[in-house]
């Protein structure tokens, strides 16, 4: 059970219940998330001024892991530059897959950090990272100047049965 | 075999699950520290020591090419793979042998019928009908088919207890419903379809009948001449057997008059650069060295089923299913999906509040193996409006326990999100 508390805490499952940020944002610029393996689906949608993430939102339906996790990320993200975002993702991801080196702690983090416990959860990575990743294909949508509404290509695309 | 059922030991002398569980090592083995309840039986089933043995005994004993060699292995492995094929014949109720093709599994079953039958048999302004409740293996090789030939995809919808609306297939089937493919039980609702009733109106209109029979062969009594299916698609690993090892029966005179599907060795009768004829039903769809130890495999399987009797296992599931679906019907957060009349051990529900993905780990831990997903069928969840159900699945060997078990777990569900 105590793994189980790790990777379910309060601070996850009421984020999961009631998710933070979430909604359009009419004009923004958007991209589609989807985890085949549980039917997860993530539209993060956000709005870039002057190289800082000026407001950032998401809609979709999923489990508890990947709604708290695209509800703490768009907590976490307002107000960061591309780089920050670019570095937060690669620490975050590095933390749930346990590859970290260990020398760094989890204090660059911050609240997010409370998604260590999925690294005992390895099938359950997908589910933390998805809204990350169709961010990252939102933002690079933009930086390349496509129109509003560009869809981007989320990475997790795996398959089942 | 005429009728199964009725060759099968009694059903008065009731299936010792207990006793068979011995059968199966990997049920001795423990998850997370707790012992393995494994409810994921229509994703695969686990495998009895026969098979095990078979497949060892092939490989350690007589491992050889077959339909080849002078030698003595050769024939030994020629004639087990042969031996296999007249057992799959007889399990199945299939007049001939030689209407029983090895392949892959279901999958590869229905495809070789898309692309051998299909581009042979169905053309522009032609129609397929397949039903809202298909897996994607009966969907997506039909939607390619449609598309390469200009054909129609019609689909017979279900009702919100997952039956399928009999009342429309009289619309649906046309003069151009070239073929009607169908599940027989369905994967992710359970649901027992009256697949006669839809063969026998098939035939009327002049189509052929497709039947997905992977969820059906573990669990009912299967004649395939009795139903008059002229196609029928089985995987083995979901019947005791080994995985990569699947069956295609078809009528004699359809497969006759189909052109083979892949080229290769095996499946020629003389090749010049200038000319090849082919062989022989079923050599002509079995291109390449095959899945001998597969087969064997699932001779083995079969034979251990029978051993036991389909009436039994039958028996037996349906008092798991009506007490799973009385126990699991007292928790207030459970919801089933598919409620048919007619069903096979398959219980798909959704626990309120909680995501089956988060229920399926919570289960995992106190060692409950479900599957949680949208079980290979998405337009079944589009009907629900929903993207995902908790499946536990029910094979011969599970117990009244197991479901307590599971239900103990799902209580643990509703501590971790309370």
């Amino acid at each position: 059970m105590s793994d189980l508390r790790d990777l379910y805490q309060e601070v996850i499952l009421d984020h999961g219940k009631n998710p933070r940020n979430f909604g359009k944002i009419e004009g923004a610029r958007s991209a589609h998330g989807h985890n085949p393996l549980c039917g997860d689906l993530v539209t993060i949608y956000v709005t870039v001024q002057d190289g800082v993430i000026e407001d950032i939102r998401f809609e979709g339906s999923g489990c508890a892991i990947s709604t708290a996790s695209a509800s703490m990320m768009t907590q976490a993200l307002k107000g960061r530059t591309r780089e920050e975002v670019d570095r937060l993702f690669e620490r975050f991801h590095e933390m749930v897959t346990g590859r970290a080196d260990g020398t760094q702690g989890t204090d660059d983090l911050g609240k997010l950090a409370v998604f260590e416990g999925v690294v005992e959860f390895p099938l359950r990575v997908k589910c933390a990272t998805l809204s990350w990743h169709t961010l990252k294909a939102a933002l690079e949508a933009s930086s390349e100047a496509a129109g509003p509404e560009q869809p981007g290509t989320p990475e997790p695309q795996v398959t089942t049965e | 075999m005429t009728d199964a059922l009725e060759s099968s030991p009694p059903l008065d002398l009731p299936l010792d699950a207990h006793a068979l569980r011995a059968d199966f090592p990997v049920l001795a083995r423990t998850v997370h520290d707790r012992p393995l309840v494994y409810l994921d039986n229509a994703a695969t089933t686990q495998k009895p020591q026969v098979v095990l043995d078979a497949l060892d005994r092939y490989y350690g004993e007589y491992n050889s090419n077959v339909h080849r060699g002078v030698h003595r292995l050769s024939q030994e492995a020629t004639e087990a793979f042969e031996a296999a094929r007249i057992t799959v014949q007889r399990f199945l109720g299939a007049a001939a042998s030689h209407e029983i093709v090895f392949t892959r599994g279901t999958t590869e079953s229905v495809n070789l019928v898309a692309n051998a039958w299909g581009r042979a048999n169905v053309g522009a302004g032609d129609e397929i009908l397949v039903t809202e409740m298909e897996h994607h293996s009966n969907i997506v090789p039909w939607q390619m088919l449609c598309e390469a030939v200009g054909a129609t995809l019609k689909v017979l919808p279900m009702d919100d207890r997952g039956e399928l609306r009999m009342e429309r297939l009289d619309d649906l089937l046309t003069e151009r419903t070239r073929l009607v493919a169908v599940v027989h039980v369905s994967n992710a609702l359970g649901t027992w379809n009256p697949v006669e009733t839809i063969i026998g109106r098939a035939h009327a209109v002049g189509a052929l009948v497709l039947v997905d029979g992977a969820q059906s062969i573990p669990h009912l009594p299967v004649d395939v001449q009795r139903l008059d299916a002229d196609f029928y698609a089985l995987s083995g690993h979901k019947a005791y057997g080994p995985m990569g090892i699947g069956v295609l029966y078809g009528k004699a005179a359809v497969l006759d008059a189909m052109p083979p599907w892949q080229g290769g060795g095996d499946m020629i009768r003389m090749v010049t650069f200038e000319k090849t004829t082919y062989g022989e039903l079923p050599c002509k769809f079995e291109a390449g060295t095959p899945d001998v130890a597969g087969a064997i495999g699932l001779a083995a399987a079969f034979d251990y089923v029978e051993g036991i009797g389909r009436g039994r296992i039958a028996a037996h599931e349906a008092d798991l299913l009506e007490y799973g679906t009385r126990v699991l019907g007292e928790i207030p957060e459970v919801r089933f999906i598919g409620t048919a009349d007619r069903k096979a051990a398959v219980l798909s529900l959704l626990f309120e509040g909680v995501h089956p993905h988060d229920v399926g780990t919570i289960l995992d831990r106190e060692g409950v193996a479900v599957r949680t997903g949208h079980h290979c069928a998405y337009p079944v969840m589009q009907h629900f409006g929903i993207p995902a159900t908790t499946r536990a699945s029910l094979a011969l060997y599970n117990t009244r326990e197991d479901l307590d078990a599971l239900v103990r777990a799902l209580t643990r569900v509703r501590e971790v999100f309370a």
